[in-house]
């Protein structure tokens, strides 16, 4: 720090008094956002047909289980080079958001599994006894049962994966990352701190959101808690 | 195999109670009504239709469910809870608010209770909703397990009271399981006492069960207590009342005397000369007339729909050592006479 401290002064005025390195850090700001929600839901999308997958058939568990928790140990960097290279996706959004999908997978599906597995006997009997297909079943009575649990891995999936997205503008693709590149490559320590401050802000908006979202949404949980 | 072969007819409007000790297989017999379990054998007909003719969820909407744990959704409010199965056969929103209102009045459910969630509910309210919610669609079978085990024997006599007065109305036909013969009994226009792997020891009314165990496993599962347990199946208008020591409040000490004599007691019931009941009194003190005495109140009167039960409550309960007979009208109670233990003892054989 003292390298780049040396380099420029600190805070940078010159720096933050320019607005063109606000309406970077907003651009920045928002293919963060995108990357994120977008990763995520594809993450979600895989996750939650294995899930429901994994509690129809027990045996299925252990082997998903160990393939995302396999897939979540390769270092993310050779991970977002790999399917650049495999899937020919190149260096972009694509290979961004498959890579993000495939870290949230692991959380995502252990949650999705837990949170069905929790839904009582008694009362999928009774959904089962009042005439529900199965798939009406899983959609209004499992599924909405289970969702509090499966947003607390969501709330996990997007802290962690908003944190990651740093990592993907490092292999190009976006992301307030660029702003640690452009800090690095200046040794400018103003810019570095704008922009860890701008991750963490958004990681805490993020799942402030999630939080205020299920409030909303779940109010009988909500209420069971208190109680 | 929980049930092996078994033969059940049950008919339309009655409430057969299925009852054993656990893995009798009464539960497993109650779900493949309903296909929770599919037969693998045999055949279960509704109303002479097979039931394996219809996809089983179709099956389901038309058969009530009531289990112990209730199983409410809690999600759902109370009265979306009460509107499944009216949703999942897509009826309106207004005849579901009009069903849903009308049905927690029946079950007794304060309206205010339609918006809350199922946790803020009592175990004997959760019951309710859970009956009120096998009644939406108006089933004409319905299918209970235990449906109230779960709460607490005070709450159970009083959900079982209330639901065989409901029953009066609605007429269901009901599969009722339960492990507890004394609920079988309360509950049962017949009872089936299956012994492991659903063999059928016995199917009879209730009474009959008591009073001719059909062998050595019903008479054992029925207990010691057979006789007491009958005489709670069967009305006090069924045994003849006695005439009892009757005096008026007027009467002289020889007419007082002659009463106690014939009726060979050393008390009196004092009845008005238009037939209503005053009290009792010790012969001892009618010095010259009833005036003289000190007349008490019965404090126990049965009625003639209570049960005998009741009556040999009252009869070890009160210093006449017996139960007055009254009939309940809006300006008193009308004397019909006494019930005393050898008149029981008669009926019971």
């Amino acid at each position: 720090m003292r390298l780049l401290l040396a380099q420029s002064s600190f805070p940078d005025w010159n720096w933050l008094g320019n607005p063109r390195n606000w309406e970077r850090l907003l651009d920045h700001g928002v293919e963060h956002v995108q990357l994120t929600l977008v990763g995520v839901a594809l993450g979600m999308a895989v996750a939650f047909p294995l899930a429901v997958l994994a509690t129809r058939h027990r045996k299925l568990y252990t082997p998903l289980l160990v393939t995302t928790g396999l897939l979540y140990t390769v270092p993310s960097l050779a991970l977002f080079l790999l399917i650049a290279a495999f899937l020919q996706t190149g260096f972009g959004f694509t290979t961004a958001v498959i890579g993000l999908a495939v870290y949230s997978l692991l959380i995502l599906f252990r949650n999705t599994v837990a949170g069905l597995e929790a839904v009582p006997d008694d009362i999928r009997e009774a959904g089962e006894a009042m005439g529900y297909t199965p798939s009406q079943l899983l959609l209004r009575v499992e599924l909405p049962i289970a969702l509090p649990v499966i947003i607390a891995g969501v709330r996990i999936a997007l802290v962690t994966t908003i944190g990651l997205v740093t990592i993907t503008s490092l292999t190009g693709m976006g992301g307030i990352g660029r702003l640690f590149i452009t800090g690095f490559q200046r040794q400018n320590s103003t810019i570095l701190a704008v922009a860890i401050a701008a991750v963490v802000i958004l990681a805490v908006v993020g799942d402030l959101a999630l939080v205020s979202a299920q409030r909303k949404l779940l109010p009988w949980a909500r209420e069971r808690e208190a109680a | 195999m929980a049930v092996d072969a078994l033969d059940l007819e049950i008919p339309e409007g009655q409430i057969v109670v299925l009852v054993g000790p656990s893995g009798c297989g009464k539960t497993t017999t109650m779900r493949m009504v309903n296909r929770m379990i599919e037969p693998s054998g045999g055949t279960i007909t509704v109303n002479g239709d097979d039931v394996m003719d219809v996809p089983a969820p179709e099956l389901r909407r038309r058969i009530g469910y009531v289990i112990q744990q209730v199983g409410l959704f809690p999600h759902r409010t109370i009265a979306q809870n009460i509107a499944t199965v009216p949703r999942l056969l897509g009826w309106d929103r207004r005849a579901i608010e009009q069903r849903v209102s009308d049905l927690m009045d029946t079950v007794g459910l304060d309206a205010e209770l339609a918006d809350r969630y199922p946790h803020q509910l009592s175990g004997g309210q959760r019951q309710r909703v859970g009956v009120a919610r096998a009644l939406a669609v108006d089933p004409p079978i319905m299918l209970m397990d235990e449906p109230f085990g779960a709460v607490d024997p005070l709450v159970r006599g009083r959900l079982q009271d209330e639901f065989l007065r409901l029953q009066d109305t609605v007429r269901k036909t009901i599969v009722f399981v339960t492990h507890d013969i004394d609920e079988a009994i309360t509950m049962g226009d017949r009872v089936a006492i299956l012994a492991q792997g659903g063999v059928l020891q016995q199917y009879d009314t209730p009474d009959n069960v008591l009073a001719e165990p059909a062998n050595a496993f019903v008479a054992d599962f029925l207990g010691a207590e057979r006789s007491l347990k009958r005489l709670a199946l069967r009305p006090v208008s069924e045994v003849s009342a006695a005439r009892g020591p009757l005096v008026h409040p007027d009467s002289t000490r020889a007419e007082a005397q002659a009463a106690a004599r014939a009726a060979g007691a050393d008390w009196l019931v004092v009845v008005r000369e238009d037939g209503y009941l005053v009290g009792w009194t010790w012969l001892a003190e009618v010095e010259r007339a009833v005036t003289d005495a000190e007349v008490r109140p019965f404090r126990v009167r049965v009625r003639a729909t209570d049960t005998l039960r009741v009556a040999l409550d009252a009869m070890v309960s009160t210093r006449t050592g017996v139960a007055v007979r009254v009939k309940a009208l809006d300006d008193g109670d009308r004397y019909e006479g006494i019930l005393y233990p050898e008149l029981l003892r008669a009926e019971l054989r």
